[in-house]
């Protein structure tokens, strides 16, 4: 009997992508998880240390606290974006969706800001609302908020910078859920909700009976992706506050804390084991949302559907 | 009568919808406006007159200048499109190289790699910046395009692998089966199937490449050098050192989103497509 002969073309198909991810990604990312495992010693030695330098993450005063406060601040983040950034999208699809004239000219300017980077979009709303600038000092002052600090330096101020920030992402980024669920409700056939109109329902009815139970599934995605992106979040907080996420750590979250842990910042050298060890949590943190919507969410969904 | 009643009524539906996108694209559309516009006004009238257009008066390019001075903006668009031109060719090429086979052949580990190589699509690429770094100082490729465009493509693969393989999946089974019954080896197989996927290689080299053109992580970690800074760093490093010359930050800017913004008007059809059709499930 003649064995078939090894499938080399399988390999050579798949070797490549396999060898460049593996190295680049796969790679680093286990090599940073044993890192954080260690500890450097002064001559440069390494030392196992186990989950020590968790739990120094977790217990000792000088990182509990920052770590907490850039967690609670993610939390906030993310809590905006879920209760804004996602209702609005789902509004704007539900809307384009409708057969209107003109749709996918809303569609792609609503959706600019999106390919746009983040340090840009940052640095244009820091212009935008900066107090030296204060193009819009007469909309406060019709509002009669015109002598209000918080408003006329919304990213100046601890109790303010955070959720403009939020608000300031969720701007720019409204457009990926958009297009997510506006891609769920076109699938939508649309026989159904013909035969609603004709036996009277109005759009609210519609929109509540018939599209959300069906996009369902796409509200899961967005969701997690959402979470995702929130928690891995950097680039606008660095382009707008600065490593040092300022005023006073207020709107310091799990990127920009790694960031500095990492690298330092003014007189605290960078540390590399423990860059490595909040980067570890953050891991920890984006695995647990994404086992909650797998096993949690996505099996619920199975059941409903079958 | 029911008949105009019902034709009333969706008029003013839509009117409602319309001003309700018009007015959400005017919230859009006014930030970039705005800072377009004052780019190229002189520094009285940006801060006089912020809401007004540029008029004879008060036209002025000096912020395009001080940038075309002092930063070297050519060269950081020139990096920007090495290294997102060939981490996109890198991406979509052997994306659809691995997706084929994963769609194509049954193989003991086919599951498992599909399981693996997709784990990139839900773990952010930036958890293992310290492994990375450490592994390009080793290599000697901190400070290099090439390092970029190394993990840009580990970055993009998961996706483009996971999207692709689901296209040729797709595929009808006799236009390969007659071509094997030609005798035509595996690798010209897959270059005849590949330009079926066209609108999916479009759609993949258009969603990867947000990310890799807008990136500020890696090449603040990975390339900081002057030579080798990508607009979007460049950009950032800018507006850091030029924050009272609101003409010069206002221009830098406008350009650095123009390449984008001309990115995007090309490729929207497939971006939006792309994304509408659900390839990002």
């Amino acid at each position: 009997m003649r064995r078939k002969p090894f499938p080399w073309h399988i390999v050579v198909f798949l070797a490549p992508a396999v060898l460049i991810y593996t190295l680049f990604m796969i790679y680093p990312m286990l090599a940073s998880l044993k890192f954080s495992l260690y500890q450097t010693l002064d001559d440069g030695r390494q030392v196992f240390v186990g989950l020590g330098n968790y739990i120094k993450l977790l217990t000792d005063p000088n990182w509990k606290e920052p770590f907490w406060n850039a967690f609670w601040n993610n939390v906030v983040f993310f809590i905006i974006h879920m209760s804004l950034q996602n209702p609005i999208g789902l509004f704007l699809a539900v809307l384009l969706a409708s057969n209107i004239r003109g749709a996918w000219i809303y569609r792609t300017i609503i959706f600019t800001p999106t390919i746009l980077s983040v340090v840009l979009i940052g640095f244009a709303w820091k212009l935008i609302l900066s107090p030296t600038w204060g193009i819009w000092f007469p909309l406060l002052d019709r509002l009669g908020l015109g002598d209000n600090e918080v408003a006329i330096a919304l990213l100046g101020n601890e109790s303010s910078a955070l959720i403009t920030l939020s608000l300031i992402s969720v701007w720019q980024n409204i457009g990926i859920p958009m297009m997510l669920f506006l891609a769920a409700l076109i699938r939508i056939p649309n026989e159904l909700i013909e035969a609603a109109q004709v036996d009277g329902a109005n759009s609210w009815r519609i929109f509540w009976r018939i599209q959300f139970p069906l996009i369902i599934p796409t509200v899961g995605i967005v969701a997690i992706l959402t979470f995702i992106g929130n928690f891995n979040a950097f680039d606008l907080i660095y382009a707008t506050q600065g490593a040092l996420a300022g005023p006073n750590f207020s709107t310091d979250i799990m990127g920009t804390f790694f960031f500095r842990t990492f690298f330092g910042f003014q007189l605290r050298p960078g540390d590399p084991n423990m860059g490595a060890t909040v980067a570890g949590m953050m891991l920890l943190i984006i695995l647990t949302g994404v086992l909650i919507y797998l096993y949690g969410w996505q099996r619920r969904m199975e059941e409903v559907q079958f | 009568m029911t008949g105009s009643r019902y034709r009333w009524l969706r008029f003013f539906k839509a009117g409602g919808i319309h001003v309700t996108l018009l007015a959400y694209s005017a919230l859009v559309l006014f930030p970039i406006l705005l800072v377009f516009m004052n780019s190229f006004k002189d520094q009285m009238a940006i801060f006089g007159e912020p809401l007004a257009p540029p008029t004879p008066e008060t036209f002025s390019v000096d912020g395009y200048k001080t940038l075309f001075e002092v930063a070297n903006f050519q060269h950081y668009f020139l990096n920007s499109l090495i290294v997102t031109t060939v981490s996109l060719v890198l991406i979509v090429f052997l994306g659809a190289m691995a997706g084929w086979a994963l769609a194509e052949y049954e193989f003991k580990l086919n599951t498992f790699m599909a399981i693996y190589l997709a784990l990139g699509i839900m773990v952010p690429i930036r958890l293992g910046t310290v492994g990375i770094l450490r592994l390009m100082a080793d290599w000697h490729l901190v400070n290099t395009l090439t390092a970029l465009i190394l993990v840009y493509t580990a970055m993009g693969l998961p996706l483009s692998i996971f999207i692709l393989s689901r296209f040729f999946a797709q595929l009808p089974p006799d236009f390969k089966d007659a071509a094997r019954i030609d005798g035509a080896s595996e690798y010209r197989i897959f270059t005849l199937v590949l330009p079926l996927v066209r609108p999916a290689l479009g759609t993949v080299a258009a969603i990867s490449m947000i990310p890799v053109w807008n990136d500020l992580w890696f090449p603040l970690i990975l390339a900081p050098s002057e030579k080798t800074k990508t607009i979007v760093l460049g950009a950032q490093v800018f507006l850091g050192q030029f924050l009272n010359d609101w003409q010069a930050v206002l221009a830098a800017l406008s350009l650095a989103m123009i390449p984008a913004i001309l990115l995007y008007m090309l490729f929207s059809k497939q971006l939006i497509r792309g994304l509408t059709a659900g390839a990002v499930k």
